[in-house]
């Protein structure tokens, strides 16, 4: 199991479907996880429904349930970088490379866990996953972590094939569901109000495998 | 008006930059968006002439293009962009239009007021 993980994702909910589960099974196993969240998702269009949220709360609204979120995978260590939704791929690339090397000088991890470039949708997902890659590419081959990228753009498939890392985390539903729900501006999934969500088969279906690629240096 | 290409928007960015500028950034469904289709929200917000100044600066994407302009204290960001009036040699005058061609998205700067 990994000791020292280190995540870099872009938005408050970007880990809790792809990448909690794998994240909880980690913690249980003793590892050390630092979520560095890019943005605080300000601006998201999704408010609730009915909508609790508007443009000016919204920040704050989503950092708690980031810290909820957390709370629910059992991460220690949350690092809000500060940068703004949707302004990633303008920003200073220099500055995004600085703050990631900055982490990886900290932390030293021995993975870390990214969205894979070109292939996340969006275009925040697209340019923090290229800054981790650029940023571990510029160390020695022999110093760099091994990166497990999310990928889940309609061509993916296609262009970079089957995911090559799979994990079970079928054992860990309950803090993955409870990560999901965090999230209560953002998302309602009928299912997972039911009770006991985790002992639905439709859920451990949709929700108990997470898949990664790791990610090929040049 | 032409479809953006983006070196030349890029270029013209650039040649914005660290200085005062006005600018008028808009988007909207229409007004008759709910009374044509009433499954849809009719939704429409514009600024304009107010006074921005940037430090960086670029356009993004491969048509429909981003724009994203980074200040000292806050960002200008446009989704949607597809055309640029290629006679207006001082103003950077961007829209982006539907299939039909209507408005739907607006990024204008200038030296001086619209």
């Amino acid at each position: 199991m990994e000791q020292r993980i280190l995540v870099v994702l872009p938005h408050p909910d970007d880990e809790c479907f792809g990448i909690s589960g794998t994240l909880a099974k980690h913690i249980a196993a003793g590892a050390q996880v630092t979520y560095a969240c890019l943005t605080l998702g300000e601006r998201a269009r999704n408010m609730g429904n009915p909508p609790f949220a508007n443009r000016i709360t919204l920040p704050q609204i989503r950092k708690g349930e980031l810290e909820q979120s957390c709370k629910a995978i059992g991460i220690q260590d949350l690092r809000l970088l500060g940068f703004h939704d949707k302004t990633l791929e303008f920003e200073d690339q220099d500055l995004l490379d600085l703050k990631i090397g900055e982490l990886l000088a900290e932390l030293n991890p021995t993975l870390v866990i990214t969205f894979f470039p070109g292939f996340a949708v969006h275009p925040d997902h697209d340019a923090t996953g290229a800054a981790v890659v650029r940023t571990i590419g510029k160390l020695q081959p022999s110093a760099r972590p091994p990166v497990h990228c999310l990928a889940f753009s309609h061509n993916h498939q296609e262009s970079i094939g089957a995911p090559d890392v799979l994990v079970d985390v079928s054992e860990f539903l309950q803090q993955k569901i409870a990560s999901v729900l965090s999230h209560r501006s953002q998302f309602y999934v009928p299912q997972l109000f039911e009770k006991n969500p985790h002992k639905n088969r439709e859920v451990q279906e949709r929700f108990g495998t997470e898949r990664f690629y790791t990610y090929k240096f040049a | 008006m032409l479809p953006i290409q983006n070196v030349e928007i890029q270029n013209r960015i650039d040649s914005l930059k660290d200085q005062d500028l006005y600018i008028h950034l808009e988007l909207t469904t229409g007004a008759y968006a709910a009374h044509n289709d009433s499954t849809k929200h009719p939704a429409a917000n514009f600024i304009t002439n107010a006074l921005i100044r940037y430090g960086i600066g670029s356009i993004s994407g491969n048509g429909p293009y981003r724009v994203g302009l980074k200040m000292e204290k806050g960002w200008i960001y446009a989704e949607g962009l597809t055309h640029y009036d290629e006679t207006d040699a001082e103003r950077l005058i961007m829209a982006g239009h539907d299939s039909s061609g209507k408005l739907v998205v607006a990024l204008q700067l200038s030296r001086e007021p619209f």
